[in-house]
């Protein structure tokens, strides 16, 4: 008998968390990323946090960015090296339901530590506490967005040696919107505006990536395991 | 147990044709595996082996030629296809982290509900049940390959595609692959392999297609 799409999806989950627990080292890679580039800023620009206040949204976005960018490059690339994929695109399985899933544990342990942890990122560059229920909430809605565009990146580059520099020159400016989106919306509740707009447009990309974006991603994955 | 004794089932490829780059690889391959038959796909290293055999399991687009599978082209039906068959490719598609039985669960898990009883009958058929419990990572070459032997047990599909199943087994692996094979074709159950060494020689259903 066949597993449903359910315990499918929760198999592929449940593996990708247990392989991840076995290698903790990689796990937190994005998030030290984030906290240390975060920290360069003070150090380079002024440690004044009146200063720094201003620029923090964007600090924070582009580094949540980037070190989301650092993390894609292993998301699909090991089950493709080993026949993983290959086994999948042939257990007459549907692939996009397995790709979002392991997109989803892609964001649990690469976007979710982010999210949780840039409040303490926000507070040292001088960001107020009115602010942290936005910048979490935009952060989680934008690493979502960000993990499945760049699962679709991931999928289409992952048959590409080195591809790693064509994933980002790809995958970053589709992610622009997300970034100015994410950024306006703290820059918004740091002056004590409503936040709103930015936020529900960020949740209406995420709907249209999640509904959307597995279709892409099993296409460009069958493209680059059939070659 | 494998269904393919239901009536139809066979795989069938006609004029299949395959450049890769500028190299007419395969030209004009045609054959049919009929349930209980096993072909053996033969000839020299760089010929095509491998190609023909991705296209066999839709893994490859053909560029001109046709496979059906039960009548039924396969383009026209790949998970049903799919559902019904098993490639072991040169890699082993094992996750060297997890142990054992984790990989036959998940391996195995996503194509139906398998239990731990089955996943420890299954090593004990390709006799390494004291590799349950330990990483992939440790076991030898030959262990890994009969990993993945067990992996195609567990699944049951009616077709099997191998490319170069016996490679790193050692005699006695050998003998216990070929028993397996015997006891697949036995139920109607059809194998679709590229092996250097002849397999099954001289049993009746064991056919050689030499690639030139």
């Amino acid at each position: 008998m066949q597993p449903g799409v359910g315990s499918l999806m929760g198999l592929v989950l449940a593996r990708d968390l247990r392989l991840a627990f076995r290698h903790w080292d990689q796990v937190i890679q994005p998030l030290v990323f984030f906290v240390i580039v975060t920290t360069l800023f003070p150090l380079a620009i002024s440690p004044s946090l009146d200063e720094l206040r201003g620029i923090a949204p964007g600090i924070v976005w582009v580094a949540a960015m980037l070190a989301s960018l650092l993390a894609l490059e292993s998301l699909f690339r090991p089950d493709v090296d080993d026949g993983t994929m290959e086994q999948w695109t042939l257990s007459g399985q549907p692939l996009s339901l397995m790709l979002l899933a392991k997109t989803l544990a892609h964001w649990l342990l690469a976007g979710l530590p982010l999210v949780i942890m840039a409040p303490l990122v926000g507070y040292a560059l001088g960001m107020p506490e009115s602010a942290w229920p936005v910048l979490v909430g935009s952060l989680a809605l934008g690493t979502g967005c960000l993990s499945v565009l760049g699962g679709i990146g991931a999928a289409l580059t992952v048959s590409v040696r080195r591809g790693s520099v064509l994933l980002a020159l790809l995958v970053l400016p589709l992610e622009m919107p997300i970034l100015i989106f994410g950024a306006r919306a703290v820059d918004l509740a740091m002056h004590g505006e409503s936040a709103t707009g930015p936020l529900n447009l960020l949740a209406a990309m995420l709907l249209l990536f999640i509904s959307l974006g597995p279709v892409a991603m099993a296409a460009a994955m069958r493209i680059s395991v059939e070659s | 147990m494998p269904n393919a004794s239901a009536s139809g089932a066979k795989l069938e490829v006609r004029g299949l044709h395959l450049w890769r780059g500028e190299r007419h690889l395969l030209r004009n391959v045609s054959f049919a595996v009929e349930p209980g038959e096993l072909l053996q796909v033969a000839g020299p290293n760089g010929v095509g082996k491998t190609s023909l055999l991705r296209c066999a399991a839709g893994l490859l687009p053909v560029e001109s030629g046709e496979i059906f599978w039960r009548h039924q082209p396969i383009a026209a039906q790949r998970d049903t296809y799919h559902s019904e068959l098993a490639y072991l490719a040169h890699v082993n598609a094992l996750k060297v982290d997890l142990t054992a039985r984790e990989n036959l669960l998940f391996g195995v898990g996503i194509r139906r509900s398998v239990t731990s009883e089955e996943i420890d009958q299954a090593l004990a058929r390709v006799e390494i049940p004291h590799c349950r419990d330990l990483p992939v990572r440790s076991l030898s070459a030959g262990q890994k390959r009969r990993v993945a032997i067990a992996r195609i047990l567990l699944t049951r599909p009616a077709l099997w595609i191998l490319d170069e199943p016996i490679t790193n087994l050692d005699v006695g692996g050998i003998a216990l692959f070929e028993r397996c094979m015997a006891t697949h074709l036995e139920e109607g159950g059809m194998i679709l392999t590229a092996a250097h060494q002849s397999l099954l020689a001289g049993r009746s259903g064991v056919r050689t297609l030499e690639l030139h």
